[in-house]
């Protein structure tokens, strides 16, 4: 069974042939006549063909009740395993009052879900938690509306519960839900702000239940889809087949930026069903099966135009960024007059610190499959924005954008905007090609070689300290490749390897970032600025969002010097930090994570360790988008070898109001370990002509061997404030952590990530 | 030059025809129709491909279907299920392991032959064990207990 059939077992179809005349209880004190005309004010049937339009001012577009009580909670974003689908489920059947498991929620497929910005930026409770809470509390207070007119019953004398409305006074007075509208459209207008993704909000007349109301939102409810991952159940995307189907693979030059200049077949001719398609820098195949697309590319003879290998030599890379001209610089943040301040300074830090490129180097190389029937086409993808998608390939394809369907399907990992996307125009192109549908996936060099990457960058920091040890002025600069050379999602041609290889001009953007925290200096300057991207074209070093994009690498450095400044006035790192920050959530934090910790309050480094083996601990906090983290990395120091385990992380963590404890634990966990892997491991590497780290050999992550012993987290709820996101912010501040803690083992400052062994070693000596 | 091969997967016999060089993972999944294993490298490198043969955890990525030969072959579909779970796939649950999943054959397959073989192992050979397999979500430590879990419900 194909991911397809799976979907739209619950899709809108089912729910509207599932749908079945109104019943009206027995016993309620209205006829049917009734029934039907307070009814047709909110629901519309199948049988009439009115069906509201899917746009985000519908209450429809968000909710439905089947006619078994079953309700449908249709989600624009996705889950990529951190359990967003079950907060989101919490939610909506905690706002609605029905059983947590009588929500089925619907995830992303653009046929049956609005643009609300996909998996983004840890926005999927902080922004479509809201807007689901909005719809469901709005559905509520329309069928609580309903059950007045059929009951004859005030609308505040009723109470809801499971899914059944009745009476506050007599309970026999009661009608369901589905007995109201089971099977049928909400016909409901929503108050639309106009505007899609991320900030899309839409709410009704109601008003969402109280904190202290909520009964299912707190719990830590279980996934419902770790047991079919368990037991081999889940489709991934991967997993997706249609009849006709034939395989595909690319072919990338072995210099970045060549394009084909002879095409030779005669290896390849018998492969069954084999099909080359070339347009200009595109160069990809199909056959008819996977083993077949596999060969077929190995064996396939081309003739690069002879490029000028466009990368400088890695070893040069900082000095490349420090020498380029800046294309965009940017103040975003200033107060005081920092140049006054500096004049007055009893004692003056600088430091400089240096990110290398990362890889998202997701679990498997993207894939994608795309179907092109007449002029419709399908793409089930493990994109994280299928709505951008769609726009995407319309704009690929030239097809209108209500011709394209985009099915989201769990993919390999993901962790921003990886290879997904460019699979998915990649395929397209194919298909188009082809003539046939075409399921794409890249090999794994191209997954790691060819996915946008994590911008490169370097960041200098400059502090004044008066004669007490406060900071009285502080400059903080970042000088990098952009944020995104490529956008975040695929809506447009020059941001997929597809566009560019066709001859669509890269539009790199600038932007970057500047630390997120609360320091209060009296005198602040926080900057960056960008250089322009080291290829033009479709290029391997082409930049876009890895998890936190530009997060760890500003905080790294931001959260580094602040240890540093601390060791200069002899102060204890938390104590320092904690003689800045005024704000009470900050505080609350970095006490929290220092009390569980059982930090030990004195300047670091340590004094009292001698021999090889050394152990330290170290601080660093970071705000994102709302949400505060402070993290204590415990890590043991292998002198000799250079090698550092980071053996305990105390993470306290506040993202407002908490939906799940228990999936926000794992949720913190996955990203103190990626963190740590980043930090330890995570560097690509190049030659003057591509990318050379191309497989897990050469693009090393953590080990199970190098795991953390323990990851202890405390959560800060605050049900009273709105929830901010959990995907990103507590791998924010791993790497700082991690440095400040070698640090206080050794009394040497790295400030270069990755700390491989090497480095680490040589570091030491 | 295809070849017909006959497969015992997961108590069950398929005849597949296809070229001896081709791996054995690509047999199970588009020749069988199994959808684990998953192609996470093809270099033996990360282990979301692992199956048993005889009971050895073995790469399915890089095994040519003529090394298979009579071999019984046990995928993650083949471990258990929901009705008779593995301990592991139990643990697995009970801690909530996995994010996106898609490594889970690796860690699961490997650990399920190494439980059979090693009763009441310490953390130390449980990581030892596991070491070169890859989950990029960072699910280790989560991984670590229930497979500790498993253990403890195996004897």
């Amino acid at each position: 069974m194909t991911k397809f059939e799976k979907t739209s077992s619950f899709s809108r179809r089912s729910l509207l042939l599932g749908g079945g005349a109104l019943v009206v209880s027995v016993g309620a004190a209205v006829s049917l006549d009734t029934v039907m005309s307070i009814g047709k004010a909110y629901a519309q049937g199948a049988m009439l063909g009115a069906k509201p339009p899917l746009t985000p001012d519908q209450l429809s577009s968000y909710i439905a009740v089947n006619a078994d009580g079953s309700v449908a909670a249709y989600f624009g974003k996705m889950d990529m395993g951190h359990g967003l689908k079950v907060a989101i489920g919490q939610i909506v059947a905690d706002e609605l009052d029905v059983a947590f498991k009588s929500v089925k929620v619907i995830m992303a497929d653009t046929a049956v879900t609005v643009n609300q910005g996909g998996a983004s930026g840890s926005s999927g409770i902080q922004e479509g938690g809201k807007q689901m809470r909005m719809a469901a509390a709005e559905a509520r207070r329309v069928l609580v509306e309903m059950a007045a007119g059929l009951l004859s019953v005030p609308a505040d004398k009723l109470g809801v519960n499971d899914g059944v409305v009745s009476a506050n006074d007599d309970k026999s007075k009661r009608i369901s839900y589905p007995q109201m509208i089971g099977g049928k459209y909400f016909n409901v207008q929503l108050d639309w702000n106009k505007k899609f993704g991320n900030p899309l909000y839409a709410p009704g007349k109601a008003q969402p239940k109280k904190p202290s109301e909520h009964k299912i939102v707190g719990q830590s409810i279980k996934r419902e889809d770790v047991a079919p991952k368990v037991f081999a159940q889940e489709n991934f995307v991967t997993d997706v087949k249609v009849p006709g189907m034939v395989h595909g693979r690319m072919i990338r030059p072995p210099i970045a930026g060549a394009t084909p200049m002879k095409v030779d077949v005669s290896a390849i001719k018998s492969i069954p069903g084999v099909q080359v398609a070339w347009n200009r820098a595109f160069l990809g195949l199909v056959a008819d099966t996977e083993w077949g697309a596999i060969q077929a590319a190995e064996k396939l003879k081309v003739e690069w135009s002879p490029d000028r290998p466009p990368f400088p030599n890695q070893a040069t890379l900082y000095d490349h960024i420090r020498k380029a001209p800046v294309r965009k610089a940017q103040v975003e943040k200033q107060n005081g007059n920092i140049e006054e301040a500096f004049k007055t300074a009893a004692k003056i830090v600088e430091a400089e610190y240096e990110w290398p490129f990362q890889s998202h180097a997701s679990m498997g190389p993207a894939c994608a499959l795309i179907e092109i029937k007449g002029d419709q086409v399908t793409c089930w993808s493990g994109t994280q924005k299928s709505h951008y998608l769609q726009q995407g390939l319309a704009a690929t394809l030239n097809v209108p954008l209500d011709n394209v369907r985009v099915i989201w399907a769990m993919g390999p990992g993901s962790y921003g905007r990886n290879d997904a996307d460019d699979c998915a125009h990649d395929a397209a192109v194919l298909a188009h090609a082809i003539g046939k549908p075409v399921r794409l996936q890249y090999m794994r060099d191209q997954g790691t070689g060819w996915d946008p990457k994590g911008p490169a960058s370097i960041h200098k920091a400059r502090a004044a300290l008066d004669a007490s040890g406060k900071v009285v002025a502080y400059e903080f600069t970042s000088k990098a490749f952009p944020r995104v050379d490529v956008n975040s999602n695929g809506s447009k041609p020059w941001d997929t390897l597809a566009g560019q290889t066709i001859g669509v001009e890269l539009k790199s953007g600038d932007g970057f970032g500047v630390p997120a925290e609360s320091y209060a200096f009296d005198n602040k300057k926080l900057s960056w600025e960008t250089i322009a991207p080291l290829l033009d074209r479709a290029s391997p070093l082409r930049t876009s969002h890895l998890r936190d994009p530009v997060g760890p690498q500003i905080h790294f450095a931001s959260e580094s010097f602040m240890d540093e400044l601390a060791a200069a006035v002899n102060a204890d790192p938390t104590e320092f930090r904690l003689r800045h920050i005024k704000e009470p959530r900050d505080v609350a934090v970095i006490k929290a994570a220092a009390e569980k910790a059982k930090w030990d309050t004195r300047p670091s480094p340590r004094k009292d360790q001698t021999g090889s083996k050394v152990s330290g601990r170290g601080i660093a906090y970071s705000l994102r988008n709302g949400t505060r983290v402070a993290v204590i990395a415990e890590v043991d120091v292998d002198r000799s070898s250079g090698k550092i385990w980071a053996r305990k992380f105390t993470v306290a963590h506040d993202c407002g109001q908490i939906i799940n404890p228990d999936g926000l634990v794992k949720c913190i966990e996955g990203n103190i370990v990626q963190g740590v892997s980043r930090t330890l491991w995570e560097e690509v590497k190049f030659d003057n002509k591509s990318v050379t780290s191309v497989d897990w050999v050469s693009y090393p992550i953590l080990d199970i061997t190098e795991t953390p012993g323990e990851v202890d987290v405390v959560l800060i709820n605050h049900p009273e404030i709105p929830s901010s996101g959990a995907g990103e912010p507590s791998i924010r501040p791993v790497a700082a952590a991690i440095a400040n803690a070698i640090y206080d083992a050794t009394g040497v400052r790295i400030r270069r990530v990755p700390f491989s062994p090497d480095r680490v070693k040589a570091a030491l000596s | 030059m295809v070849q017909k091969f006959t497969l015992n997967i997961n108590g069950e016999t398929h005849t597949v025809d296809a070229d001896p060089d081709m791996p054995l993972l690509y047999a199970l999944r588009n020749d069988v129709g199994l959808n684990n294993p998953h192609f996470g490298c093809g270099l033996a490198q990360c282990g979301a491909c692992t199956v048993h043969l005889d009971g050895q955890p073995t790469r399915s990525c890089i095994t040519p279907l003529s090394a298979v030969g009579e071999a019984k072959i046990v995928t993650l579909a083949g471990l258990g299920t929901p009705e008779k779970p593995h301990p592991l796939q139990t643990a697995y649950i009970e801690e909530q392991v996995p994010q996106c999943g898609y490594c889970i054959n690796g860690w699961l397959m490997t650990a399920a032959a190494f439980l059979r073989d090693k009763k009441k192992p310490t953390e130390a050979e449980i990581k030892d064990a596991l070491s070169g397999l890859k989950c990029r979500c960072g699910t280790h430590i989560s991984i670590l207990k229930a497979v500790k879990r498993a253990a403890e419900m195996m004897g």
